[in-house]
């Protein structure tokens, strides 16, 4: 459990770029932190596992006090994937850069070598197991940050623009690995500008700007919601912009998901008998 | 002759096992605003390397084939000598800054051009206007968010005002309206300016709209280009796993039921609502 308690934070630049943020994120909760570039999503996040403390506030996890622990002690617990992994990648294989932190935590060997094994199938990095993570796409190198945190397998997960440079196939599979920590009662926060990739996931949905969070619900409300959009700089995901299109025909607007559309629409053509 | 010509196009990095890029032929021509996608790790931003000669020359590794861009062989002539042809914005904007300011940020290629002075302020200016980023022009790079960084890194290649600008996914920091801001931007200077553009990216809801030659790579191969409506629709597209844009999706499985919108395949939703709507008898 996650408890954000009128968290403010300055930069030593001066900048204050938290403004007093409340919010508490449920153990098995799926929470898509969006809002425009500088909206201090990063930095808000940076906070769960100790990174950055709190000028003003507090911040809980499962009930202590940031402040009162350590970033290598939290670590156990919340695992973070950063934006670029280029900040987080540094050895000579990705099979070393994923037991890395699984020999920090003291893991046995037997473990570690099963881990590496599962995360790397998970992500489909197998065929690199040998390789420096330096020769491997873009897209290839998010996904050996994220295997390097998946594998110590943490009650929480944070992570910071994880569709970044992922296809399609890619990111249907971390959306049904992200279900399938929901059921196993693991939290998932993710700070995502990918509105099609949330509208899949439907999670719930916190907006911020400037600072403050403005909204705070299911993605299916926030995400069709064009007024409350555009003031965050985020565009409608394809399924609801048709559907404000078609207001005209008296069809419900909240519509994100492509099953719902085919059958609300299937229904509007019989309706009309066309 | 085509703008970019490639010809029989094999590409291995240096201690790479396998080829990166696999027998490439392609021909793109000029004023073109060409889509390249496909999984990640297909080749898509190692071709992007051959269109300025950053492979080779800089990335080394073995070569064989041919690669023509507005009529110089890249394979026989370096980098510099490309750039006042083709500009690169690459992935990572970390990776291309370097100076003290945005603006030197910015300058830096027409500096090396020997551009004088007013021109050049006319130049950056209005890069930096473009992209939105006037007002922190005197800021340091490194002290601002990746996706001004991104910005900043598309700035400094159109104050160049080259022929083509290749983008290997130069939006993937920004929010969604910045985002849809960066590509307005570029399809205009397409559209106004007949800048020929190569954009990668994964993400078709916000960009297929924008082009008409979609390429379609996989594991270092084309596996398909053309026009994008027909490509979108077609079976192998789906099965490599391309992330069809969901107005595109929402037709085909509209069609399947029977609900006959027309022959065109949509490219976006404000396609898509019209043809509902035209198909409903409600236009």
């Amino acid at each position: 459990m996650i408890e954000a308690e009128n968290v403010h934070y300055s930069y030593p630049s001066k900048v204050e770029a938290l403004k007093g943020i409340s919010i508490t994120i449920k153990d098995g909760e799926f929470v898509a932190i969006m809002g425009q570039n500088g909206a201090g999503k990063s930095t808000f996040v940076k906070h769960f596992n100790g990174l950055l403390k709190p000028s003003v506030g507090t911040v809980k996890i499962d009930g202590v006090e940031t402040t009162k622990s350590s970033v290598a002690a939290l670590a156990r617990n919340v695992g973070f994937v950063f934006q670029n992994p280029d900040h987080q990648l540094f050895s000579e294989t990705v099979e070393e850069e994923i037991s890395f932190a699984l020999k920090n935590f003291g893991f046995e060997p037997k473990v570690i070598e099963d881990r590496v094994t599962w995360a790397l199938n998970l992500l489909s990095l197998t065929q690199y197991r040998k390789t420096s993570p330096f020769l491997l796409s873009g897209g290839e190198r998010k996904r050996v940050a994220l295997a390097s945190v998946l594998a110590w397998d943490p009650n929480t997960l944070i992570l910071d623009e994880p569709t970044i440079g992922q296809d399609h196939e890619q990111k249907e599979k971390l959306r049904q690995f992200i279900m399938q920590l929901q059921t196993q009662k693991k939290t998932v926060v993710a700070v995502t500008h990918d509105v099609e990739f949330v509208a899949e996931c439907n999670p719930r949905v916190v907006l911020m700007k400037e600072g403050k969070v403005v909204a705070d619900g299911v993605g299916r409300e926030i995400l069709t919601d064009p007024a409350m959009l555009e003031m965050s700089s985020i565009v409608l995901p394809q399924v609801a912009q048709v559907f404000i299109k078609l207001s005209a025909l008296g069809l419900p607007k909240d519509i994100i998901d492509l099953y719902e559309a085919k059958a609300l629409l299937l229904k509007t053509k019989e309706r009309l008998g066309r | 002759m085509a703008l970019i010509e490639i010809k029989n196009l094999t590409y291995t990095y240096p201690g790479a096992s396998k080829p990166s890029i696999h027998d490439v032929t392609l021909k793109i021509e000029k004023g073109e605003f060409v889509l390249i996608t496909g999984p990640s790790g297909c080749g898509k931003t190692t071709l992007c390397r051959c269109f300025n000669g950053l492979v080779p020359h800089f990335y080394q590794g073995e070569v064989k084939g041919e690669v023509t861009v507005a009529g110089i062989n890249t394979l026989e002539h370096h980098t510099y000598e490309m750039a006042k042809h083709v500009g690169l914005v690459f992935q990572n904007p970390e990776n291309q800054l370097f100076a003290l300011s945005i603006e030197k940020d910015v300058a830096f290629g027409l500096e090396n051009v020997g551009t004088k002075r007013e021109e050049m302020r006319k130049k950056v200016d209005w890069a930096l206007n473009q992209t939105g980023i006037y007002d922190i022009r005197e800021r340091s790079p490194h002290e601002i968010s990746g996706g001004q960084q991104q910005r900043v890194a598309i700035a400094s290649v159109l104050a160049m005002e080259p022929d083509i600008i290749v983008l290997d996914e130069p939006t993937s920091f920004l929010d969604p309206l910045s985002a849809e801001k960066i590509f307005e931007v570029i399809y205009r200077l397409n559209k106004e300016q007949g800048i020929t553009v190569i954009l990668v990216e994964h993400r078709l809801d916000l960009t297929a709209k924008y082009t008409n030659h979609l390429i379609l790579m996989d594991q270092g191969t084309v596996r398909c280009e053309g026009d994008p409506r027909d490509i979108l629709n077609s079976e192998e597209t789906r099965l490599i796993g391309v992330g069809i844009p969901k107005a595109t999706l929402l037709y085909q499985m509209l069609k399947k039921e029977g609900f006959n919108l027309g022959d065109q395949t949509p490219l976006s939703s404000e396609e898509l609502a019209d043809q509902i709507l035209e198909a409903l008898g409600q236009k």
